[in-house]
């Protein structure tokens, strides 16, 4: 197990490189930011100096690794358009977007793995139909359009939720959170949903699957003809086997779910780093997008990381080198 | 016999389809008394499975019991559902089935399926279920068995996983064992193993066993009956030294004459003409006699006669050591 985690990381740390690369190539390619900094009214000599200073007359690859080099410490430079540093920016803003992620997350996961059992074990029963209708809904509906009917039902038409922001926040220790007030809480009630779901009916949807798989297997009808009770059927014997699969569709959607955030934030003007990079593009604020990318990406690395080491937790079978006997 | 433990009377079970309704298995009658093996045999789809899933009730909707009874200690059991039929399986009947890759859990532990099915059915402790478990594999003859009951089953060959789902089947000490071709997915030299053991743990704790295999030397070598199965029917019942050297069935003396076996030496294998009929498509009257060369007009009109459970051996008008005349 040990070399197959040196050589996931190993993987991992290649997948950081080209992602930097691809991040790095935008400073070179999508305009000069000289040019941007500068303005109209600069001599030759200026254009020179920011040059030089900016490191800009170095070679291509050594730009490339003082770029890696200051991005592993955190330092994606100055943002064009705020003048400040991207990662206090970042920082700024990522509460925001955490929070947002977390709690959807968790309400597609709980809610998807709940419905996907139910619907896999009452398979012909009259609620399970109409969650599997309502699912088809979920999954063909865009991300936008859920959240401005949202908008129009509980915010215009009964006023009940705020139709965009996070309410009031707390700080604490650098850390704004808006689990704190009332306001806060019911400002993530429609963004959460919007954001999180079609994560649930898709998982709702991989789990009543691979659980209809289960419970034809012959392990299944044996824990049956040994009289087991059904309960300890269902969730002992058929949960766990469904679980395997289900992993890592569901880490890579968690991943996707702080990614496509972007929409998410926009239709409810959430501040987080969504809202961060969508504005970024229109400002063409490299710097910003650069570091938003390295983000994601790190973020997707480390997700599939964890996804294959908790194979080797529910899966007996891949641990090779585990000795036999207790455990 | 004195009290069988399993009674099958006049058993059918049905499968509606769209073409009409299937018998896969039709007016089957037997017993199996207490420490007997009864060997059930034919040939693929002659509904040898389909009588032993019926018996434990894991018939396959839309597969059900049409009519005919099940006597488990003389109580009758068909219909049964939930918690009923739960009580049963595992602490009254167990079942073992064909192939031991795929019957065990792969995530559980072998001792964490032993304890579970154990706690279930009998009324103790949890640390007296583990030493019960252990005992449950000692029994089957794995070796170290306090070391490998924290195992996981791919950690075992397939010999021993077969044993460990046999120890799985008895653990809660039950009356009855259905073995459906427990020896079809395994090496030859472990299946003699396998067959062995059955038979020690047959005797010993006077179990009640229904052993189906497609497997003529597994039944000559375990069974104390046989009943051959032909298209869904019981072609030929009695006890296994009379039905293998002097079958009575035409089908059975087919059966064996399309089986090598090393007592009768180098001798051409006979085949039975054509094949088993579909159980769509079964033939008017005796359902063998498109395939028998004796049959005559009255196997072509009429069913074969149905055996009584305890005295007839063979389903059949005109059965070989008989004088050609009616007996049915």
């Amino acid at each position: 197990m040990l070399a197959y985690t040196i050589r996931r990381i190993a993987q991992s740390i290649f997948v950081l490189f080209v992602v930097g690369l691809v991040a790095f190539s935008m400073f070179r390619f999508v305009g000069d930011p000289v040019d941007n900094m500068l303005g109209q009214e600069r001599t030759q000599e200026d254009v020179e100096r920011l040059r030089e200073q900016l490191g800009l007359d170095q070679p291509f690859i050594v730009q490339y690794f003082r770029f890696l080099e200051q991005a592993a410490q955190g330092n994606f430079g100055l943002s064009y358009r705020q003048g400040r540093p991207v990662a206090e920016i970042l920082l700024e803003r990522a509460p925001a977007t955490l929070e947002l992620a977390f709690v959807s997350g968790m309400m597609a996961l709980a809610g998807g793995i709940a419905l996907g059992i139910f619907t896999a074990i009452r398979r012909r029963g009259f609620g399970a139909n109409v969650v599997m209708t309502l699912s088809l809904i979920g999954v063909s509906l865009p991300t936008f359009l859920i959240g401005i009917l949202l908008i129009y039902l509980f915010s215009v038409e009964l006023g009940w939720l705020p139709s965009f922001g996070r309410g009031e926040v707390v700080e604490v220790g650098g850390w704004t959170t808006g689990f704190l007030t009332a306001s806060g809480l019911k400002a993530l009630i429609l963004p959460s949903i919007t954001l999180g779901l079609y994560q649930m009916t898709l998982i709702m949807r991989l789990v009543r699957t691979e659980m209809l798989e289960v419970l034809r297997m012959d392990y299944i009808r044996f824990a049956r003809a040994r009289g087991l009770r059904e309960k300890s059927i269902n969730f002992r014997h058929a949960l766990k086997n469904t679980l395997v699969p289900v992993i890592t569709i569901t880490g890579l959607q968690l991943g996707s779910i702080i990614a496509f955030a972007i929409i998410t934030e926009t239709v409810f003007q959430w501040p987080g780093v969504g809202l961060l990079f969508i504005n970024a593009i229109q400002f063409v604020d490299i710097p910003v997008m650069a570091a938003y990318l390295m983000l994601i990406s790190v973020m997707f690395v480390g997700i599939n990381l964890i996804v294959d080491m908790l194979y080797f937790a529910i899966d007996p079978r891949l641990r090779a080198d585990r000795t036999s006997g207790g455990h | 016999m004195s009290n069988p433990v399993l009674s099958v009377r006049d058993l059918v079970v049905e499968i509606p389809t769209r073409n009409g309704i299937l018998r896969p298995v039709d007016n089957v009658s037997y017993d199996i008394a207490a420490g007997e093996i009864l060997g059930v045999v034919g040939e693929s789809g002659a509904g040898k499975s389909m009588t032993g899933n019926a018996v434990i009730g894991l018939l396959d909707p839309p597969a059900r019991i049409a009519s005919g009874e099940v006597l488990l200690d003389g109580k009758p059991i068909q219909g049964l559902k939930g918690e009923a039929l739960r009580r049963l399986r595992g602490k009254k009947m167990g079942m073992i089935f064909q192939d031991p890759l795929t019957s065990l859990n792969p995530l559980l532990t072998v001792g964490e399926q032993l304890e579970e099915t154990i706690l279930e059915h009998l009324p103790i402790s949890a640390a007296e279920a583990r030493k019960r478990a252990v005992e449950a594999l000692e029994e089957v003859g794995i070796p170290a068995a306090a070391q490998r009951i924290g195992s996981y089953p791919h950690e075992f060959s397939g010999g021993m996983r077969q044993r460990v789902v046999i120890a799985l089947a008895l653990c809660a000490e039950p009356d009855l064992v259905i073995a459906d071709e427990p020896t079809t997915a395994l090496d030859v030299s472990v299946q003699a193993q396998i067959v062995a053991l059955l038979k020690r743990l047959c005797r010993e704790r006077g179990v009640a066993v229904m052993l189906v295999t497609h497997d003529m030397g597994v039944i000559a070598e375990a069974a104390d009956r046989v009943a051959v199965m032909y298209a869904g029917r019981l072609a030929e019942l009695g006890p296994v030294r009379d039905v293998l050297t002097n079958a009575r069935h035409p089908y059975t003396a087919g059966l064996m004459g399309s089986t090598p076996l090393a007592s009768q030496g180098q001798r051409r294998l006979r085949q039975i003409p054509g094949a088993m009929p579909r159980l769509g498509a079964l033939p008017q009257g005796c359902a063998f006699h498109p395939r028998c060369d004796r049959a005559e007009d009255r196997c072509r009109a009429e069913p074969g006669p149905t055996i009584s459970a305890c005295d007839g051996r063979a389903a059949c008008w005109f059965p070989l050591g008989y004088p050609q005349e009616a007996t049915g």
